[in-house]
Formats: C-alpha cells, sequence, structure tokens
C-alpha cells in the first residue's frame, strides 16, 4: 500500500518533467567544497551539451570559490545516479544518460576547500 | 415556604458529568459510520473506557484557570510595551531568534489548533474527545498569546510583518509546515502519536527550554512571561501524550508494531526540525544557554532515555536512528546555521558570523569538530565579508523530498561528504536527505509524491516570477530590510543607535 487511507487516494506527482516547461531538474555537488552548503538544483535542457554544463553553468554556480579556478576538468572524476561515470563532453545531458532529477557529483583532484577544511 | 435549594454536585460527580456524562450510543446510525476515522489506521481499541482522563478538567474550571493567567500575561505585555521593553535586550541580533519563532514555530500553534479541532470530532471515545477539545483550545490561545507577545518588536524591528503568509509560502518554513501538514492529514492515532507524544512529550522541552531560557538571558520579559503562562498548559499535553501511547499499547498487542513505526517516523521528522532550534541555540543567542550538544544529551539521551526504558515492557524500542540522531547533535547546528548563512539574501532574518568570543565557545563547546570542520570555513566568511564581499549563494538549493531542508547534512560518520539517498516510485527519482527521510518516504510514497518544495515550485513558475527579486516580493520581504546579514542591515543601525545615545546620557 502506498499510503494509509480511509479511502482510494491516487494523485499526480508534483514534479513531473512536463511541468517544467522544458527543462529537466539537475541535482549537482560539487565534493569536498562545503562552503557550498548543499547541492544545487538547476533546470537544464536535456539537449544541452556536456560541455556547455561545465563550461558555463558550473562557472555561474561556483565560481566564487578560490578553487574553483584551479579545477583540471580532465583529472575531475564524476558519479552519475550513484554510479562512476565518463561524460562525453560533446554529446548532450540526455545523451550522456542524465534523467529528470539525476544526481550529478564531481571530485576535484587535489582541491580540498577552504583551509583543506572540505569547505 | 421557599423552596429547598438543589445540592451543588460533588467535585469527583460533576467532573464525571461534564465529561464521560457528555457521551451517548448512537441509536439510528452506526458508530462506525459516525466515527469513521478511528480504525482505518489498523489501531484496534476494544474498551474506550480504559482511558485515563489526563486533564482532570471540566470546561468551566479550565476557561476560569485561563482567564487568570490571561489576565497576569497581558499585564506584562502591557509593561514591556509601557517600559520600552525591547531596550532591555542583550543585543539586536536576539531578535533575530524571535523571527524565526514568529514565523516558524507560532504557526504550528495554530496548525495544532486545527488538528486536535479534528481528531477531537473523529474518536469515538468521550475521554480523548475532550482532552483534545481541551487542547484544540489551549492551542489557539498560543497562537495568540505569541502574536501579542512579540508584536511589540514589530514596531521596530525587520521581518516580523506577515508570519503568517511567509509561514505558508517561504522556502525553510516549508520544513515546520510540512512537518505539521504531515500530521494532520495522517489518522487521528497517528497525529496524536506525532504531535502529543513525539513532538509534545519526547522533544518539546528542546524547543520550548532553549526558547524561554533563550529569552530570559537575553532580556526577553515579553517571551519569558507568555513561556510560564504556556507551561501548565504543556504539562497537560506532555501527560496526554503519554496517555495516548499507554492505551493504544494497552488495548491491543496488534497496536505495537503500529505505534513503533509511528514513534520512529516522527521522532526522525522532529529531530530534523529542531535543526533549527539548534541553531538558534549554538548561533542566534548573543547570550548563550548551553550548546545544543548539552541539551541533546540532557533533554533526549538521559530523559529520553528513562522514558523509553519505562516503555520496554510494552516491547517499545528507542526510537530507529536515535543513534544517529545522537551524533548529528555535534554538526546539526553548524550544518544548519551555514545553510541559511548560504541563502540570507532569501530568509527574512539576518545571519552573521559569530564574534571571536563567540567562536571561541563554540570551539570549547564542540572540541572534537568545530576546529575541524566548521571553525576555518567561518573564518573565511569573515574575512570575505570584511573586504566586502559577503558570501551568498546564487543558486537554489537541492531539497529533501520529506523533510524539505537543503541537502546540506552530511554523513555523520564522515562531517565532509553529504549524505544522499534516493528511491524510485513510478518512474521518478526521490531524493532524501538520510535514511530516516527514506524509510518515510518508502512507506507512503503516494503522499509525499505531492510535497510542495519551495525548489522546485519556482522553477515550475508557480512563486511570483523567475528571478529571485520576484520570488522574494511574492514571499513579501522587504528586501534590504528583512533579509541580508545583519551586518549593514537597518536592525543593526537602529540598535546602534539607541545604544550610542545611551552612552550620551
Amino acid at each position: 500500500m502506498a499510503v494509509i487511507s480511509i479511502g482510494e487516494y491516487e494523485f499526480e506527482p508534483l514534479d513531473k518533467e512536463e511541468n517544467f516547461h522544458g527543462n529537466r531538474l539537475t541535482y549537482i555537488n560539487w565534493e569536498n567544497h562545503l562552503l557550498f552548503c548543499s547541492p544545487v538544483c538547476l533546470p537544464l535542457p536535456a539537449d544541452m551539451p556536456f560541455a556547455a554544463l561545465v563550461g558555463e553553468v558550473l562557472g555561474g554556480v561556483y565560481a566564487k570559490h578560490p578553487d574553483f579556478e584551479k579545477i583540471k576538468w580532465d583529472e575531475v572524476t564524476w558519479r552519475l545516479d550513484g554510479k562512476d561515470f565518463s561524460p562525453d563532453m560533446e554529446k548532450s545531458l540526455g545523451e550522456n544518460g542524465l534523467t529528470h532529477k539525476s544526481l550529478l557529483r564531481f571530485w576535484t583532484q587535489g582541491l580540498h576547500g577552504i583551509a583543506g577544511s572540505n569547505s | 415556604m421557599a423552596a429547598k435549594r438543589k445540592k451543588k454536585l460533588g467535585l469527583k460527580q460533576r467532573y464525571s458529568m461534564l465529561t464521560r456524562g457528555l457521551d451517548w450510543e448512537t441509536s439510528y446510525q452506526k458508530m462506525d459510520d459516525v466515527f469513521p476515522y478511528d480504525n482505518y489506521e489498523g489501531i484496534y481499541i476494544h474498551d474506550w473506557e480504559g482511558w485515563e482522563d489526563p486533564f482532570r478538567l471540566t470546561m468551566d474550571a479550565y476557561w476560569k484557570f485561563q482567564s487568570e493567567k490571561e489576565k497576569k500575561l497581558y499585564a506584562v505585555i502591557d509593561s514591556f510595551a509601557q517600559n520600552n521593553g525591547h531596550l532591555g535586550i542583550t543585543d539586536a541580533r536576539y531578535v533575530n531568534a524571535i523571527k524565526l519563532f514568529l514565523t516558524g514555530v507560532s504557526p504550528l500553534e495554530y496548525q495544532a489548533a486545527r488538528g486536535f479541532t479534528h481528531v477531537g470530532r473523529q474518536f469515538r471515545g468521550v475521554g480523548p474527545r475532550v482532552a483534545c477539545q481541551m487542547q484544540a483550545l489551549d492551542e489557539l490561545r498560543h497562537v495568540q498569546t505569541q502574536v501579542h507577545s512579540m508584536s511589540h518588536y514589530n514596531k521596530y524591528f525587520d521581518g516580523l510583518h506577515s508570519a503568517p503568509h511567509m509561514h505558508d509560502n517561504v522556502w525553510y518554513l516549508s520544513v515546520p509546515k510540512s512537518f505539521f501538514d504531515d500530521a494532520r492529514t495522517a489518522g487521528p492515532f497517528e497525529f496524536l502519536t506525532s504531535i502529543s507524544f513525539a513532538f509534545e512529550y519526547v522533544l518539546t522541552n528542546l524547543l520550548f527550554v532553549p526558547f524561554m531560557s533563550g529569552a530570559a538571558f537575553n532580556g526577553d520579559m515579553a517571551t519569558v512571561t507568555f513561556g510560564f503562562s504556556a507551561q501548565s498548559d504543556e504539562a497537560r499535553h506532555m501527560t496526554l501524550g503519554l496517555e495516548v501511547i499507554k492505551f493504544m499499547l494497552e488495548q491491543d498487542e496488534r497496536n505495537v508494531p503500529i505505534v513503533q513505526r509511528w514513534m520512529d517516523k516522527w521522532f526522525w521528522r522532529g529531530t530534523r526540525m529542531l535543526s533549527l532550534v539548534a541553531m538558534m541555540m549554538d548561533y542566534m543567542l548573543p547570550k548563550r544557554v548551553m550548546s545544543w550538544r548539552e541539551a541533546w544529551d540532557i533533554y533526549f539521551t538521559e530523559a529520553g532515555g528513562a522514558l523509553f526504558k519505562d516503555l520496554e515492557r510494552y516491547g517499545i524500542k528507542p526510537p530507529k536512528y536515535a543513534d544517529i540522531a545522537t551524533k548529528e547533535a555535534e554538526h546539526i547546528s553548524h550544518q544548519a546555521w551555514h545553510i541559511f548563512y548560504n541563502y540570507t539574501h532569501a530568509a527574512a532574518f539576518h545571519t552573521w558570523v559569530p564574534d571571536k568570543e563567540e567562536l571561541d565557545w563554540l570551539s570549547e563547546k564542540y572540541p572534537d569538530t568545530f576546529d575541524k570542520y566548521y571553525r576555518p570555513r567561518l573564518e573565511y566568511l569573515d574575512k570575505e565579508e570584511k573586504a566586502g564581499r559577503r558570501f551568498y549563494n546564487d543558486t537554489l538549493p537541492m531539497l529533501c523530498q520529506v523533510c524539505q531542508i537543503p541537502m546540506g547534512f552530511t554523513d555523520m560518520d564522515d562531517p565532509t561528504t553529504i549524505s544522499f539517498k534516493v528511491s524510485e516510485y513510478k518512474d521518478d527519482k526521490y531524493h532524501t536527505c538520510s535514511n530516516g527521510c527514506k524509510d518515510i518516504f518508502d512507506h507512503e510514497p503516494m503522499k509525499y509524491v505531492q510535497a510542495w518544495l519551495p525548489v522546485h515550485q519556482i522553477y515550475q513558475g508557480n512563486c511570483g516570477g523567475s528571478e529571485m527579486e520576484d520570488v522574494l516580493k511574492w514571499y513579501k520581504m522587504n528586501l534590504g530590510a528583512d533579509n541580508l546579514d545583519y551586518n549593514g542591515s537597518p536592525d543593526q543601525k537602529l540598535w546602534d543607535e539607541w545604544q550610542a545615545h545611551r552612552t550620551k546620557v
């Protein structure tokens, strides 16, 4: 039973993909950089190239951090929805396997945040 | 000859006639049709007379008692206003705790009044019906007296002007709001377990004591007096909480696993909500009472430990994940404050970096963790702010589907890594911040897929517009006054002027 209820109980989820005007919610987290208190949530089109996510979107989110400009993007390791992941920069987010409400985490080698505190 | 005067009822007789004596068995409708709500949750009740009335109050005595308290309270509120009581507080930063209380907690009192009114109708036993009716009135009184106690601050300080509207719409206030929405939309027995037991009995000391002693320590007499005035009500509410648990457990052993699951769920939801109180205690009180860690050890580990020992004979175990919550007591206040520091531009109260003395206090209270994980970050933020680069997070956060808090809590065994949990339901992903929240989702996914998550609602275009400024206006925030850092705020400016004036006199 999906709920304990007094009668029939069937409702639409509030966050279905079609409610986001052609975008998909994408959750992103830069690991070991908790200056940004939590992962972020962004509505992104499925046909956005992965390179644009890295080159344009992530800068807008994280460039305030002094470590950001030190990131060596070819050494970054990624996990998508709990699995190791090697993105193809030329392909779109959708072609890379990102779906609505996917969680993308990335680790930047050698960078450990403010005074090494993982912040 | 004059008619013989009728004898007055004795106390016991009077009590019995004005409570149990008000009940009747229906004749032309089935009791199950009149009270459809009290058996769908799977709780078996064989004898409603087994309910021990915890209040022992009749309605006429209740009115008399409450009106006495009311007179005293309003006398103090008046004198607080006439004597410019706001000038006697320790520091204007303190008022931010009041802002959080008025927008986050007081509306819950109203939600509680609604909840108890509803379940007060739904039990077929008269004992719990009368108890719930009185508590509904208490809760209504609490929201009114809180609004009256705190309204004095609204004359001088920002962020206190639209509490009900903010409670229903603002992103972080969806945390307490969704907590109560979840409880009120459950069945009557779950509602009492969530609010009367888990919240009022197990966790209330962690909410009320910090706020009220915080008020006392910081010179806020209006709020302290409200606290005293509510105290005898709270004592009754706690007794109701324990009674309902014992009643369910004694009626049928099939009730035990259901009650256990509710305890697990509502303990967890309660601790998540209390992260707001944790940061209030460790960061927002200019004069601190005790650390969150200390409060948790006293009020949960010790007092709660004794309670659950007592419930063992019914086959009840301490709440699942109590061990995790105890580990969290070391981290939760710092992580919650950091979330608000990140997003203070979108909040109706101010945040700030604690001064050096306050940082030292935190280092002393959290010797194993504060210097290692949190102090370097706060010192960096302080440096940035002083250099004119106050840090704000410009991107909306990912939220937990159940507690609705931004996903800023870490794995407690690894405080540098965010804790991520996910469930699949009908081809969609639902993210949660902890196993506690994930269990709640997985048990009743159909309920939580409807969660009104503020971030997602903003992106759907349901919150006033697509720009941050549109959303904040839709929240009814006065930009540049209600939000942003305490340093440079109109609150600070006014307070500093008062202080300067005082030294001149």
